[in-house]
């Protein structure tokens, strides 16, 4: 009986523990967005979409950063996802399994952990100075890309994997070349895994600062970018500009800017969870 | 004398180097049903997979000697793989449909290999899943998920999928393993039916199985050094009632494997 009872008792322990790590995650994350919120909620209005930033903290508003973010995160999907996929079905499905395959593996998922603030010199000597793009969206969607191919293969390749290989035997049995098993059975087979992947791969681009402020982004922009060598600021830059600023406006907006920036974000993770359960259900397993 | 359409000449199968299979010289005559037995690991599947180079998709296998089909070596530098998979099709130990529509399933190979018009397409469709026997079950859900179909079903629909890019010979690799003694019956009366148009070769663990549907037995067997070597190749009946090898003996009659 004795036994019993401790037995018992060490169990309930243990949950506790558990319930408290994570109503600490919980509770931390709550405060952190009630606290933006009542800050920010206030200076949520039209003129804020509309304005550019400016000396006084009652005009400015976040159109350019917005338009900014929007334009880099467009090239970043146009330039990294075809390359990201790309690779993956070559490494997953045409590679030969050797010394030399495994070498590149290894140097991908080394790459997936190297800090962003490096990507960012590379990109400044690679495309800004090199390639003469200057301060331009071009120059900072290109760094992005970078950033996050390593993170959009591997994502990619795991979706790739776990496809069963009996349905490319079935397809190879019918004399399908190995594009066309890749194409009409793998692909649409994996391609919700590889949808999860590119969300998220971007959802980190679109909250990455160092490396844009590493290769000269600017903090204050008062125009609109119109193509993508022009000079750009985002979000994430403009909320650390309000941020460092000593005047409480400034905060304010700031809040503002972070709460418009996690609803990009949140939205980015609700398309890729619909869009994964949706097509889920047609190729289940 | 029956007529031969598969061949293999002195077939050996290297794994990382490793002899699976070895010295193997066989002769399968047209529309007839060959059924291939021995024990586990004793390399009959690998020796099937010959006959569609199916082992090319094995980074680390490595294939010896000849396999003439209708005379000509299919492991010939100059021949086209995905010709010789159309005209020898395959079926699998456990159901692999696609996970798309039962029409989709069996359109899928006709499609790749350049069928485009609608009517014909349906048209092989409705023929493969009768030659199937399995028309009269699915008719009128043609384009529900394969998946939803059981396992004896799901069977017959990548029977009735190989089928569709008309091959002259099928590998069933134990067609009926996975599946339970009712379905397992209408996959072997539709073999024995499928024998007017189509040579199969089928391995099998189970010796009833290749008694009761195979018109040939291959006896295949891996000694000590575990590389499968082919025993002894005759008419089904003579192999089960007069075999001439001891070893053929002792394994029909249960003494191992």
């Amino acid at each position: 009986m004795e036994l019993r009872k401790r037995r018992e008792l060490i169990g309930k322990v243990f949950e506790g523990i558990a319930l408290t790590a994570t109503a600490i995650g919980l509770v931390a994350l709550t405060l952190l967005l009630l606290d933006v919120a009542r800050r920010g909620l206030g200076v949520l209005s039209w003129s804020f979409f509309v304005n550019y930033p400016s000396r006084f903290p009652e005009q400015a508003g976040i159109r350019s950063a917005l338009l900014g973010t929007l334009w880099v995160i467009s090239l970043t999907a146009l330039f990294s996802v075809p390359l990201g996929i790309a690779a993956a079905i070559y490494l997953e499905e045409y590679a030969p399994r050797n010394r030399l395959t495994r070498l590149i593996e290894l140097n991908i998922n080394n790459l997936a952990g190297v800090p962003s603030i490096i990507y960012g010199l590379l990109g400044l000597e690679l495309f800004v100075r090199g390639m003469r793009l200057e301060r331009s969206i071009l120059a900072g969607a290109l760094t992005l890309s970078l950033l996050i191919l390593p993170i959009l293969i591997t994502a990619s390749r795991e979706a790739l994997r776990a496809v069963p290989m009996s349905l490319r035997e079935a397809a190879f049995a019918l004399g399908a070349t190995r594009w066309q098993v890749v194409r009409h059975q793998v692909l649409p087979v994996a391609f919700p895994g590889i949808l999860t992947g590119i969300i998220l791969a971007l959802s980190r681009a679109i909250g990455e600062t160092a490396p844009l402020i590493t290769i000269g982004a600017l903090t204050f922009i008062a125009f609109d970018p119109r193509g993508p060598l022009d000079k750009f600021t985002v979000l994430p830059i403009q909320i650390f500009n309000w941020v460092s600023r000593p005047q409480e406006g400034f905060h304010r907006l700031a809040a503002g800017a972070i709460l418009i920036l996690l609803v990009v974000l949140l939205s980015m993770n609700a398309l890729a969870i619909y869009l994964r359960n949706r097509l889920q259900r047609r190729y289940q397993w | 004398m029956e007529e031969i359409i598969l061949e293999a000449q002195n077939l050996t199968v290297y794994y990382n180097g490793r002899p699976a299979i070895e010295g193997v010289n066989l002769r399968i005559p047209r529309r007839r049903i060959t059924a291939i037995i021995g024990p586990s690991g004793c390399g009959k599947s690998t020796l099937l997979r010959c006959f569609n180079r199916m082992n090319d998709l094995i980074p680390s296998a490595r294939v010896e000697g000849k396999v003439l089909f209708e005379g000509v070596n299919i492991y010939a530098p100059d021949v086209d793989v995905v010709e010789v998979r159309r005209r020898i099709g395959m079926v699998f130990q456990k159901p692999n449909p696609f996970p798309k529509s039962i029409y989709e399933n069996v359109a899928f190979g006709p499609r790749i290999h350049g069928v485009r018009d609608r009517r014909k397409l349906d048209e092989i469709v409705e023929r493969c899943l009768r030659a199937a026997a399995l028309w009269d079950e699915v008719k009128d859900k043609l384009h529900q998920n394969a998946l939803t179909l059981s396992g004896g079903q799901q069977q017959r629909l990548c029977i009735a999928r190989a089928l569709a890019t008309e091959p002259e010979v099928l590998l069933m690799d134990e067609p009926a393993s996975s599946l339970d003694p009712i379905a397992t019956m209408k996959i072997e009366d539709l073999m024995r039916e499928l024998t007017r148009e189509y040579t199969i070769i089928i391995v099998t663990h189970n010796m009833q199985q290749a008694a009761r549907v195979s018109d040939y037995t291959v006896f295949m067997l891996a000694g000590e050094e575990r590389v499968g070597r082919l025993i002894e190749f005759g008419p089904t009946q003579q192999i089960f009632t007069r075999p001439r090898d001891r070893r053929t003996e002792d394994y029909i009659t249960g003494r191992f494997g």
